[in-house]
């Protein structure tokens, strides 16, 4: 076990944990920040996709031991950013959710993308996209709030 | 006169004698710079045919592809998550290697990782479309052209070889996700430049295409 000060949405949080855990389990279990959803456990469905100094990031394979200093942004304070903002009104806007469980990590990919790319094509959506997957198949409900959100936050 | 004739013949016969003395003597030297130049391209060809083993390796192979993504595994598949390679090789926003990858390898989840985690560029490409590895000739000629490779000289390649913090990865691969190692390179990290420094110091001769 080892003692980490993270930065977790502004925030300085401490844990004690194993250094190997991956950060999607100290969010969820110690910090029971549950709006972070486990999916595939291997980066493969993008459910677990937080920000880490803004680079969007799979937290079930980043041990904690690697999050440094890095601030951690995740689905519980991006309504803190404007562009975060823009995306959850669009998200609703749109009526994009069918189950829910993949649209956190939908929606800190679509701000990812937003805050580099503010005017994206059908192709970066799709390419940014890419990695997150939605059993409901909401997918063109995603695009369309992309670009709501797009027209929101500019 | 007869002396002056006599003379004459004697110097005659001296330069005559030197003369083939000299085509001799330069022929031999022609043909043993000919036996050793040979010998040195050969050595160059045979250092080059150890770098190739390990530029061809998955370890190297996976991030030189010709295609819109890398490709992970021995068995070299399509990279999980449908990661594309991106305007700078380091993916796209929302889908960038560095969301994964980090400066270290991370044993406890089996992924990767190093400093500045990147496709090398196309330009850099050792596959074709199909994913097929590309001949020996043809990598040679790709990593020697200095319009592809960075401007990178001999010794430039040499140093790449020995520093970048990516090549000595592939000798640190870590662990996969089942907690196995990672398979390394046919030869270690001081043998590949070992072989590298012979293959630049017989000027990187490449084998012929076609082969």
């Amino acid at each position: 076990m080892a003692k980490y000060q993270l930065n977790v949405n502004g925030q300085r949080k401490e844990v004690s944990v194993d250094p190997s855990t991956p950060l999607l389990w100290v969010l969820r279990e110690d910090l029971k920040m549950t709006g972070t959803k486990y999916g595939c456990g291997v980066s493969a469905c993008g459910a677990c996709t937080v920000h880490v100094a803004g680079v969007a990031t799979r937290s079930c394979v980043v041990p904690v031991s690697l999050i440094g200093e890095r601030p951690v942004v995740t689905i519980e304070g991006i309504s803190q950013d404007p562009v975060g903002r823009a995306v959850q009104n669009a998200w609703v806007e749109k009526d994009v959710v069918q189950c829910g469980y993949c649209q956190s990590g939908q929606i800190m990919s679509a701000v990812a993308l937003l805050k580099h790319t503010p005017k994206p094509t059908d192709t970066n959506i799709d390419e940014s996209m890419g990695g997150n997957i939605c059993r409901c198949a909401t997918y063109v409900r995603i695009r369309e709030a992309i670009k709501t959100a797009s027209q929101q936050a500019t | 006169m007869p002396r002056i004739r006599a003379a004459c013949l004697l110097v005659s016969a001296f330069l005559l004698a030197f003369g083939a003395w000299m085509i001799v003597s330069n022929t031999r030297g022609q043909a043993r710079d000919g036996r050793r130049s040979a010998a040195s391209r050969t050595q160059g060809l045979a250092a080059w045919e150890q770098v190739y083993s390990v530029l061809t390796h998955p370890r190297c192979i996976n991030c030189h592809t010709a295609t819109n993504y890398p490709q992970q595994g021995d068995e070299r598949r399509r990279h999980v998550a449908n990661v594309v390679r991106g305007p700078e090789g380091k993916g796209v926003p929302a889908l960038n290697c560095a969301g994964c990858h980090q400066e270290t390898n991370a044993d406890s989840t089996g992924v990767p990782g190093g400093h500045n985690w990147h496709l090398a560029p196309l330009s850099m490409k050792w596959q074709d479309l199909n994913d097929r590895p590309l001949s020996s000739a043809a990598v040679c000629r790709a990593v020697t052209d200095r319009s592809k490779n960075h401007n990178l000289d001999g010794p430039g390649l040499l140093k790449h070889h020995e520093e970048e913090a990516l090549v000595h990865w592939a000798w640190n691969p870590g662990r996969r996700p089942d907690g196995t190692m990672r398979t390394l390179p046919p030869m270690t990290h001081q043998e590949f430049v070992a072989s590298t420094r012979r293959w630049v110091e017989a000027g990187t001769p490449c084998p012929p295409l076609g082969r």
